[in-house]
Order: C-alpha cells, then structure tokens, then sequence
C-alpha cells in the first residue's frame, strides 16, 4: 500500500475547562490516502471539527494532545517548529471552512486575499493576479480578474465558497481539509459545490479530508468514511460497506435518521433517542450504550473492540463479534 | 451583606483591585480624620517661614504665604472626596429620571432629550466651565454645577438605552396588560436591573471628578482661597516652580494617588461583574 | 452614502445651533449683566447704554440670539470690545497653534499606543501584558495638568533639557519643536493608554474571527496577519475615539497652553475669562464647540467609508 497523505494514529485530545478535563477525540486511527476523499460524519460535538484542528494545529488554547500521532506525508506534524509548521499550511495542506461568508477578510479584496496566499512564489505581482482570475473562472465566476477588485460582501454565500475553495485549491496542496463547506449553504447550492469539488479532485488529484453531518453529501463525493460518535471513531470503510453493510449501531441508526434515505412516507422524523454522554465523566464500557438499542450486559462493561468485517471496514462493537 | 462579603471575596484575586481599595481607603480615610491629622493650622499664616523647604516641623514645606503645604494637602482629600459624592450623586439622580422618561416616555420626550443630552455633551468640559464661570463668577457651587451639566447627559443617555431595551421585555409588556402603571413598571422592574452598571459606570467617573475640580481649582476659577483643595495648592505651587518645586510635588501626589486608586477600583469592579460594559471609554 | 452624511451633517448643524442658543442665553439672561461687570463698578449709565447698544442688548432676546445666530452663520463672531478687532480673526489665529499643539499629541500617541495594543493582543495575558495594561490604566488615571506640572519641574525647570514657556520663535522650525514636546508630551500620555486599550480589545475580538483562522491556516506570517488582515479592522472603533475624544484633547490642550504659557486656544479662552471679555469667550468657546461636533461628524463619516461592508449600506 503506499504511504498515505495523512496517517492519524491512536490521536487523543483534550480540553482543559473549569469543569474538568473534557476528553474529546479519544483514540482515533485514520488514514487519508492519496488523491482519495475521506469524509467524516457524525453529529454536532462528536469531535469532527476538533480533529482538524488538531491535524493544522490551530486548536483552541485550552486544548492539548494528550497521545497519539499525526503524520503528514511521513512527516511527524506534533513535532514541528511553529515555522515548519507554516511552511506546510497553505502549501502541501490547505482549507475550506464551515461559514464561507465570515471565512474572508471582509476589509480586503478577494484579489488582495488570493494574492497573498501566494506569497511563497517567485511571481509577479501581476503573475498572481492572473492565476487568482483563471482560478475564480475554474470554479464559476465569470470575469475573473475584474471580480478580484471586489470585496467580500459583495459576493454571495455560494459564491464565497466558491471563492475559498479557488483559494484552497490554488496553492495546489496534496490535502484539501474542507470542514462542512456546505453547511452554511442551501441544498440546491449544495449539491452545486459538492459537484464543484468532486471535478476539481478529479483535476488536481489532491486528497480531501471532508467533514459533514449530511450522509448524502458524503455518499456523493467520498470514497472512504468514517462515522464519529462523542469523541470516538466507530466505524470506518468504503462508502459503499459504510451505506450497504453498515456494522455499527450508530451507523445504522444515522442511515435510518437520514431524511434522504426514508423510502416509506412518514409523519415523524425518526431520531435516535437520548444524549450524547457527557465527555468530562466517561461511562464504563461503550460510548453508545445509553443510546444502543441492543445493549447487552458486556457493553456495560468492557469497551468495545475494533472488528474488522473487511477490507477497510472495522466497526467498535461487541455485537459484531459473533 | 451577602452581595458586599461576594465583592471583597472576588476582590482578593485581583492585585490591582486590592491595591486600588488600599488607595481609595487611604484618601477617603484621610479626608474623614482629617481635622486630626493636621499639624498646623491649614489657613494659618506664618510671613517669617514663607516658601521654607520641608523640615521636622512642615513636613511638606510652607507655601509662598507661609502655610504648612502638609496640613493643606491632608485638608484637601475633604474638597475632593465632598465634590466627588456630591457631583456623582446628583448627576446619577438627573441622569437617572432624564434617561427613564426619555427612554420610557413618548417619542417628542425622547427625541427632545436627546438632543439636550448631546448638545451638553458637545461642549469641551473644560471650556465649557470657563464659559460658566464667567457668568458665575468662580466658585464651588460653578465647579459643582459644571460638572453635573457634563456627566449626567452620558448616564441619562446609558440610561434611556437601558430603559428601551427593558420596556420592550416580555414580563413588562405583560404587567402593563395586568394594568400596572408606569411607576410601577419603572420603579420595580426597570431601575433595578439599571442601577448596577449604572454604579459601576458612576464610580469610574469619580477620578474624572475630582480631576476637573482640581483642575478647575489650579486656573483659579474653581474653589475660592484660601481653602485648601488641591489644585489650588498646585496652583500657589506654580508661581514659584523655579525656586520651590516641593510645593508642585507635594500636591501633585494627592491626586495621582487617587486618580490611580479609583480607577484601578473601578477596572477591577467592572471586570469582575460586568466585562463588557463601557470598554471603549 | 450621500444620504448618510447629509443625515449626519443636519444633525451636527442641529447640535451646533442648539449649543449657540443655549451658550448665548446662558451668558446674557443670568443675573448680573455683562456690561456692568465689564465695566466695573464704576461705569456710568451713559458709558453703560452705549455698550448695550452696541451689543445689541437693548431688543427682545429673541431677536438678539436671531440675529446672533444670522452673524455666526456668516462666519462674524462680533468684535473683542478691547482691541476692537473681529473676534472670528482672533480666535482663528490661536486655533492654528492649539491644532498643531493637539495634533502632535495625538500622533505621538497613536505612534506608540497601536503598536503596544497590538502587542498585547498578541502576547495576551502574558506578564507583559499585564504590565502594559497597568501602565494603561495608569496613565489613563492620572490628569493630564499634573504631568504638565511634572514634566514642566523635571525636564525644563530642573534639568533644562527643554525650553519651559512659549510657543518658539516663528519661523525657527526647530525651536518650535522644542518647545512643542513638552506639552504634546503631556497631552499625549494618557492618549497613549486608551489607544493601547481600545487596539488590544479590539484586536482580540478580530483576531478570533473566522478569516483570520483561515488566514493562519494559509500559512500567511503572523506579521502580514496582525498587522495587514487584523489591524485594519481592529482600528476602526480607534479612529471613532479619536473623534468623540477630541472634546478632552482641547480640555487638556487647555492646561498644557497655560502651564506652558504657549499660544492657543485654551489660553486665549482663559485670559478672556479673567478679564471677563465676553464677546471673546463666546467665540472662541463656539469656536471649540463647532470643532469638536465637527470632529465627531468626520470621524463617523470616516469609519464608514473604511469599513467597504458600511459603505455599501449607506
């Protein structure tokens, strides 16, 4: 197998608050290969957005790497200089974020913005600018070079994405990480930028570290998924084991919750019943026991192993090892 | 008691805020046992030890009549601090129902206020209590009413944006459906949810106080001679800079002293219950 | 846009007539009239219709602040009874040396107080930020008279380094500088607190915003990010200070001219108040007054036309 882009291996983080330590990633193993598109689900608050911070090390102040290791390209990211650290973001990784219309400096023209990023080129001013505006092209905007004269508010919502995701992509990074670039967005919007990018990868053959709660999206555009569950990685594999064979309860129980996958007409949205369990005093055994509808007095108990149904797919659960 | 046992509790994890209630304890302390700290007479007249430097016996040296500059500085504190309470209180008063009516009453009242309130705002202080003191003549009562005009526009206008914000609550548009009348409204359910940030913003203004009447006091248009205040012992101090400068030094202290110990009070108590509020000013 | 500052103009003209009216019945209604009191005790009744004549005391009050208000408008202020010259003339001669005076303060200040807010912001909740807050508050804390008084004694008075009064020969550049520090000094101090202040809270809020994790996230220098992405935004409630501070730059310049006896405004107001010469005091405090108004007016107008997201709004 070759080496992959991005190597997470047994990453653990946690959160210093004056209510205690709030173990938020605990464990999580997950490989980004090249020029594949990796997408992480889950809720709100399982630790998606906490995992990119940790992979571009630009985490909140009160949070630390408790374990674990990050590998970039076979390079170790935890033990980089600050300034080794910026020489690889923006070049080899770069981002998309969540809200596209607070993501851009809304005092500076998007021109101003594009040129900067580019800072590390031995190019003219006038060079930068011209691919600034063959990239705002590439991704939809007519009339490139005039549109860079403009500011930020000036664009839509959708167009600013577009617009970070030119940016994101014009330093030519080997990994895209694009948390929930279409939340912020509606869905015709949506299924629009999902495309948008679905071509770009297949131009730019980057790797894309994608974060959605929106199991269509992630259908879509990723080869490989890994579903998240209050800080813990539960399942991973190919999309198609994840939708067709899905292993983990939580993973069905997401599938079955997904509006765009309910056949049968109903009056009521499924849910999954209860909380998520609090991360400052973790329960003994499972993560999911409160919620699962199959626990058993082992889950209880002992924390679930990692089982492995094929290739690429495992699953954290007693259940399956029967 | 519960409330006050809070404050001082909090107060002792901010070195600043100790050091500033220390400041302010030493000021307010000296201007109420002032009569007993005195060594001479503050007004009394001494020809023959005019301008002396300080000794065992004028522990500040005399002033250009002969005043021993020590008991004048200690006399001081009462100006200042009486100014202070008085001038705070009387602006918190004025600002207090301006703002309420303003914010509470129909919209002409409103529109009307505020533009009284800006127009005084309008006016650099200091200008603005020389213009006065010309028609007045200089005084304490000028220095007092100078004062008032200038702050109670910035707690009337705190004060109407407060009330505003209040009346458009649920729980008070729903007392006046029960009928409740508008004092009811405004003296039970809007003054005491203003009154907090409205001490805070008051006890920041003190140092400002007391900086404009001594200031006022050192142009020789704020207290009358001979009484002691502060600017008017920098002000005797001033004439003879080049051979006294003890005098100059002397009452400069006093008030750097609590400026200092107010505003660092101040910092603190607003940091402590209410971050957000004023951080621009 | 236009329509934004025509708002704002009216408003600022409202202020300003408002302010007139209240600052001419102020000095003309109260209790002992102005011409006896210029006078003195020992003014005769034909010497003191003369006067009221001549101030145009003698028509219904309406009419004199009518007619007061017509004059301003025209730029005539009255004439200073003393050396009979215009007043307008007088005080637009000081206001020159009070400008320079309050804009070298004011530049000093925002010289040093920017980067030292900056700085906080960056280092935030270090020691030495701590340290630059406390210096902040401090002289924020401390008026503005007193370090006049202080800086006055230590540099000139005793170690003579500086020149103690007056403005400098005119013409000798470098005289005037000398003698500008100083004051400019003085006034600048606690200028360079609050600045410090206001750059490093706001610097802070802007800071954490979105664009500026992206901007990280680029990769870009943390110098290009503080000072090209972050500051231009973290300025803006500056600039507002520096409009509605202007007020307590003219107290203060107040102070320094007199301890400094420099030329200007302030000392102009003041010697017109001893010698209670009303038709100056009136004027040059209208003078200070239309300023500042002005002032403010501009520096809103200013902070939205920075702000690209304001701008398109108006």
């Amino acid at each position: 197998m070759t080496q992959p882009v991005l190597d997470i291996s047994n990453l653990c983080v946690n959160y210093q608050t004056p209510k205690g330590k709030v173990q938020a990633l605990r464990h999580i193993h997950l490989q980004v290969p090249p020029a594949k598109v990796v997408g992480l689900v889950g809720e709100s608050g399982c630790g998606k957005s906490t995992l990119i911070s940790a992979v571009i090390r630009l985490m909140a102040e009160n949070a630390h790497v408790a374990e674990g290791k990050i590998q970039f390209m076979g390079l170790d990211l935890q033990a980089m200089s600050a300034s080794e650290l910026r020489g690889i973001r923006g070049r080899d990784i770069s981002m998309v974020f969540q809200d596209p219309m607070t993501a851009l400096n809304p005092v500076l023209t998007i021109g101003r913005q594009m040129v900067d990023i580019q800072y590390r080129d031995p190019l003219s001013g006038k060079k930068k600018r011209e691919r600034a505006a063959r990239m705002l092209e590439r991704v939809g905007i007519s009339d490139g070079l005039s549109r860079l004269d403009n500011y930020p508010h000036q664009f839509s919502g959708g167009m600013c994405q577009r617009i970070t995701i030119a940016m994101a992509l014009l330093v030519q990074p080997k990994l895209l990480i694009a948390d929930e670039p279409t939340t912020a967005l509606d869905a015709t919007l949506e299924v629009q930028i999902i495309r948008l990018l679905k071509d770009l990868q297949t131009d730019f053959q980057c790797a894309i570290l994608f974060i959605s709660h929106h199991l269509n999206v992630i259908a879509e555009l990723c080869d490989y998924v890994g579903v998240m569950y209050a800080g813990e990685l539960v399942e991973k594999g190919t999309v198609r084991d994840i939708f067709h064979r899905p292993g983990h309860p939580y993973t069905r129980s997401l599938l079955e919750c997904d509006p765009s996958v309910i056949e049968e007409s109903t009056r009521f949205l499924p849910t999954i019943p209860g909380d998520i369990p609090s991360l400052i005093d973790l329960p003994e055994g499972c993560i999911f026991q409160d919620r699962c509808e199959k626990v058993m007095s082992v889950c209880r108990k002992t924390p679930p192993p990692a089982v492995h149904l094929a290739e690429h797919h495992t699953a954290a659960c007693h259940f399956l090892e029967e | 008691m519960n409330r006050i046992k809070e404050i001082f509790f909090r107060l002792r994890n901010e070195p600043m805020g100790i050091f500033g209630l220390v400041l302010v304890l030493l000021v307010v302390l000296c201007a109420v046992f002032a009569p007993f700290l005195v060594t001479h007479d503050p007004n009394a007249l001494d020809i023959v030890n005019r301008l002396a430097g300080p000794s065992s016996d004028h522990w500040m040296g005399t002033d250009q009549l002969g005043r021993d500059v020590f008991s004048r500085v200690v006399m001081g504190s009462r100006i200042a601090v009486w100014v202070a309470l008085v001038t705070v209180s009387l602006s918190l008063g004025i600002g207090l129902v301006l703002g309420m009516m303003a914010g509470y009453g129909p919209k002409w009242m409103d529109s009307g206020l505020l533009l009284l309130f800006d127009t005084l705002r309008s006016f650099p202080t200091i200008m603005f209590a020389l213009a006065l003191v010309t028609v007045f003549g200089p005084s304490l009562q000028t220095v007092i009413i100078v004062i008032v005009a200038t702050t109670f526009p910035v707690y009337g206008r705190m004060v109407r944006t407060q009330t505003q914000a209040l009346a458009g609550n649920e729980f008070i548009v729903a007392e006046e459906a029960m009928g409740a009348g508008m004092m009811r409204v405004l003296g039970v359910h809007i003054l005491p949810n203003i009154v907090g940030p409205l001490f805070i913003v008051a006890s920041m203004d003190i140092p400002v106080v007391i900086t404009i009447e001594a200031g006022l006091s050192f142009l020789g248009v704020g207290v009358r001679p001979p009484t002691p205040s502060w600017g008017a012992i920098l002000n005797d101090g001033y004439a003879y800079i080049r051979n006294t400068p003890w005098i100059i030094i002397f009452g400069g202290i006093p008030l750097i002293v609590t400026t200092l110990g107010f505003t660092f009070l101040g910092e603190s108590m607003r940091d402590m219950f209410d971050p957000k509020l004023r951080k621009d000013l | 846009m236009l329509f934004y500052l025509l708002k704002r103009v009216g408003l600022a003209v409202v202020i300003v007539v408002v302010a007139v009216v209240l600052l001419y019945s102020m000095i003309h209604v109260v209790p002992g009239d102005p011409a006896s009191v210029m006078l003195g005790p020992r003014a005769t009744p034909e010497m003191k219709q003369e006067i009221y004549e001549r101030m145009g005391l003698d028509r219904p009050f309406v009419v004199q602040v009518a007619s007061f208000l017509g004059n301003v408008a025209r730029g005539n202020l009255g004439m200073d009874f003393f050396s009979e010259r215009p007043v307008a003339e007088i005080v637009f001669k000081q206001l020159d040396e009070t400008l320079v005076l309050v804009l070298a303060s004011i530049s000093w200040a925002m010289l040093l107080g920017i980067p030292l807010g900056c700085y906080s912001a960056v280092f935030r909740n270090r020691f030495s930020d701590k340290l630059v807050g406390v210096f902040s508050i401090g002289v924020i804390a401390v008026p503005s008279f007193v370090v006049a008084l202080y800086s006055l004694l230590f540099f000139a008075v005793t170690l003579k380094w500086l020149p103690a009064i007056g403005a400098g020969e005119s013409g000798q550049f470098l005289d005037q500088v000398q003698h500008l520090i100083l004051p400019a000094f003085a006034i600048g101090l606690g200028w360079v607190g609050y600045i410090a202040r206001l750059v490093r809270a706001s610097m802070l809020e802007v800071l954490n915003e979105n664009h500026i994790r992206r901007a990280r996230a680029f990769g870009l220098p943390e110098t290009t990010i503080v000072f090209h992405y972050a500051l231009k935004l973290a300025i803006l409630p500056t600039v507002t200070l520096l409009g509605t501070g202007i007020g307590r730059l003219i107290s203060s310049a107040v102070f320094a001219e007199i301890v400094f006896a420099r030329p200007g405004i302030g000392k102009l107001i003041f010697d017109s108040v001893v010698s209670r010469n009303y038709p100056l005091v009136m004027g040059a405090v209208l003078v200070s007054t239309v300023l500042f108004v002005l002032s403010t007016t501009i520096s809103d107008s200013i902070n939205a036309m920075l702000d690209p997201r304001v701008r398109e709004r108006l």
